[in-house]
C-alpha cells in the first residue's frame, strides 16, 4: 500500500473527530444566526424607519467584513481589550453566527415579503395584535419558505467554518494541516479533508430537504 | 327610537392625491343587511376596510353600541375588531392551517379559550357552513366556495356583532356562488347585522334591508331595493343598475 494512503487511513479517525467539531460550529452558528436573524427580518419588514435603517446597517456591516478579519478582531482584539476569556470554539460560533444572522435575515425577509398581504390583514381582522399575527401566522409560513435558503446558508457556513482553523479550533482543516505538516503527505490529507467537507455538504442539504418535505403544507408548496 | 348598533360618520381616505373616500356616513341598525353597490373604484372596499380600521381613515368616526372607537388605543381596537367580522374577496385563509385550525386559531390566540373548547366551537361553526367533512383539509385542497365558507365560519366563531363582507363571491366560479349565498342568507335570517359589497344584484334585492349606491368615493343614493332598482332618483344609479342587471341577470 502506498505510504501516503496509509497516512490518510491512520489520520482518518482523527479527521472525523474534527468533522464533529465542524458540525458543532456550523449547527451553533446556524441556530444563533436564526435566533438573531428572524427578529431582524421582522424588524426590517414591519418596523418603523429607524428600525429598518438600523437593520440595514447591521446587515451591511456583517456582510461587508471578511470572516478572517472579524475572527481576529473579535478573538484577539475585542476579547483581549475587554478582558473576557472565551474559547476559540465559542468565538467561532459567535462570529459565524453574527455573520450568518445578517444573511439569514435577508432569506427570511424575502420569504415574509413573498406571502400574500391578506394573511396579515385577516389576522388583524380577527383582533390579533401585530405581534400575535407575526408569531402565529407570518413566521410559521415564512420559515417554511426559507428552508431552501437555509440549505444554501448551511453549505456556505460549512465551508466558511474551515477558516476558524486560524484561531486554533480543532476542526477538519486544522487537523488535516496538523497531520500534513508532520507527515509531509499534504496532497492526500487535504484531499481527504475536502472530501469530508463535500460529504457533509451533501448530508446537510439532504437533511434540510427532508425537513422541507416534512413541514410542507399539503397541496401548497411546489413539487 | 332605537340607537344604531354601528354608526359611521364622515369617513375619508386619500391615497396620495387621490381621494378614494369623500366623507361617507352610515347608520346600521341591529339585524340590518346593507348592500353596497357601485362601479369598481367607487370606494366600496376602502369603505369596508376603513370601518374596522384595516385601512386607516384620514378622517371620520365610528361608534359600535354607542361607544366611539379610538383606533390609536390598540387594546380597544383589537377588542372592536373581534366584534366586527370581516370577509374578504380572496378569502385570506391562513394557508399553513387546516380549515379546522383556521377557525380555531382566533378563539385560542385572541380570545384565550382552551384548545378543546375552542376546537368544539370551531367544529360547530364549520358544521353550520356545511363543511364538517372537510375540517382537516388545507385551504389549497378546498374549492373557492368552500374556502369562503371556512372564512365565514372563522369570522362567526368570534361571535361578531356585525359582519363586513367585501365582494365575497366575486372571486368565485359562477357555480360556486350559490353555496356561499346560501350561508349568507342563513346568517341574515338568524339576525346577523351585515354590510356587504356585491355585484350580485339578484341576491341583493331579495335580501337587503337597504341598497347603498356608491360612486367616486361618495354615497349617491340609498333606499329600499325596490326604490333603488325600480325607481331611483339619481340618473347615475339608474344607469348603473340597468347595466349591472344585464350582466348579473335575473331579478
Amino acid at each position: 500500500m502506498p505510504e501516503s494512503l496509509v497516512a490518510v487511513i491512520d489520520a482518518f479517525p482523527y479527521l472525523l473527530q474534527g468533522s464533529l467539531v465542524t458540525l458543532a460550529v456550523v449547527a451553533g452558528a446556524l441556530s444563533f444566526g436564526l435566533l438573531v436573524g428572524a427578529p431582524l427580518a421582522i424588524g426590517q419588514v414591519y418596523g418603523g424607519a429607524l428600525i429598518r435603517r438600523s437593520v440595514g446597517l447591521y446587515v451591511w456591516f456583517f456582510r461587508g467584513i471578511p470572516l478572517l478579519v472579524f475572527l481576529f478582531l473579535f478573538y484577539f482584539g475585542l476579547c483581549t481589550a475587554l478582558g473576557i476569556n472565551l474559547s476559540a470554539f465559542t468565538v467561532a460560533i459567535i462570529v459565524l453566527g453574527l455573520i450568518s444572522s445578517a444573511y439569514q435575515s435577508q432569506i427570511i425577509r424575502g420569504a415574509i415579503q413573498s406571502l400574500p398581504e391578506g394573511q396579515l390583514k385577516a389576522a388583524r381582522a380577527l383582533g390579533m395584535s401585530d405581534i400575535k399575527a407575526i408569531v402565529n401566522i407570518i413566521i410559521p409560513q415564512a420559515l417554511r419558505l426559507s428552508i431552501p435558503g437555509f440549505s444554501n446558508e448551511y453549505s456556505i457556513l460549512l465551508k466558511d467554518s474551515a477558516v476558524t482553523y486560524a484561531l486554533g479550533v480543532a476542526e477538519i482543516m486544522a487537523r488535516a494541516h496538523f497531520v500534513a505538516t508532520r507527515t509531509y503527505h499534504h496532497f492526500p490529507l487535504y484531499f481527504a479533508a475536502g472530501l469530508i467537507f463535500m460529504i457533509l455538504t451533501w448530508l446537510g442539504v439532504k437533511v434540510l430537504r427532508l425537513l422541507e418535505d416534512r413541514v410542507r403544507i399539503p397541496g401548497y408548496s411546489h413539487n | 327610537m332605537t340607537s344604531p348598533i354601528l354608526r359611521i360618520e364622515n369617513l375619508s381616505k386619500k391615497y396620495g392625491q387621490r381621494e378614494v373616500l369623500k366623507g361617507v356616513s352610515l347608520e346600521v341598525e341591529k339585524g340590518d343587511l346593507k348592500i353596497l353597490i357601485g362601479p369598481s373604484g367607487a370606494g366600496k372596499s376602502t369603505f369596508l376596510h376603513c370601518i374596522n380600521f384595516l385601512v386607516k381613515p384620514d378622517e371620520g368616526h365610528v361608534w359600535l353600541d354607542n361607544e366611539e372607537i379610538h383606533p390609536a388605543r390598540k387594546r380597544e381596537l383589537y377588542a372592536y375588531r373581534q366584534k366586527v367580522g370581516m370577509i374578504f374577496q380572496d378569502f385570506n385563509l391562513f394557508d399553513h392551517l387546516t380549515a379546522f385550525e383556521n377557525v380555531r386559531i382566533g378563539l385560542v390566540k385572541v380570545k384565550g379559550i382552551g384548545k378543546d373548547a375552542a376546537g368544539a366551537r370551531a367544529a360547530q361553526e364549520l358544521e353550520r357552513v356545511g363543511l364538517k367533512e372537510h375540517m382537516q383539509k388545507y385551504p389549497s385542497q378546498l374549492s373557492g366556495g368552500q374556502k369562503q365558507r371556512v372564512s365565514i365560519a372563522r369570522a362567526l366563531a368570534m361571535d361578531p356583532e356585525v359582519m363586513l363582507l367585501d365582494e365575497p363571491t366575486s372571486a368565485l366560479d359562477p357555480e360556486l356562488i350559490g353555496e356561499v349565498h346560501a350561508v349568507i342568507r342563513d346568517l341574515g335570517k338568524s339576525g346577523m347585522t351585515m354590510i356587504m359589497a356585491t355585484h350580485q344584484i339578484g341576491f341583493a334585492s331579495s335580501l337587503a334591508s337597504e341598497i347603498i349606491f356608491m360612486e367616486d368615493g361618495r354615497i349617491l343614493e340609498q333606499g329600499t331595493p325596490s326604490k333603488i332598482f325600480n325607481d331611483p332618483d339619481n340618473s347615475r344609479t339608474r344607469e348603473f343598475c340597468s347595466k349591472i342587471t344585464d350582466l348579473y341577470g335575473e331579478r
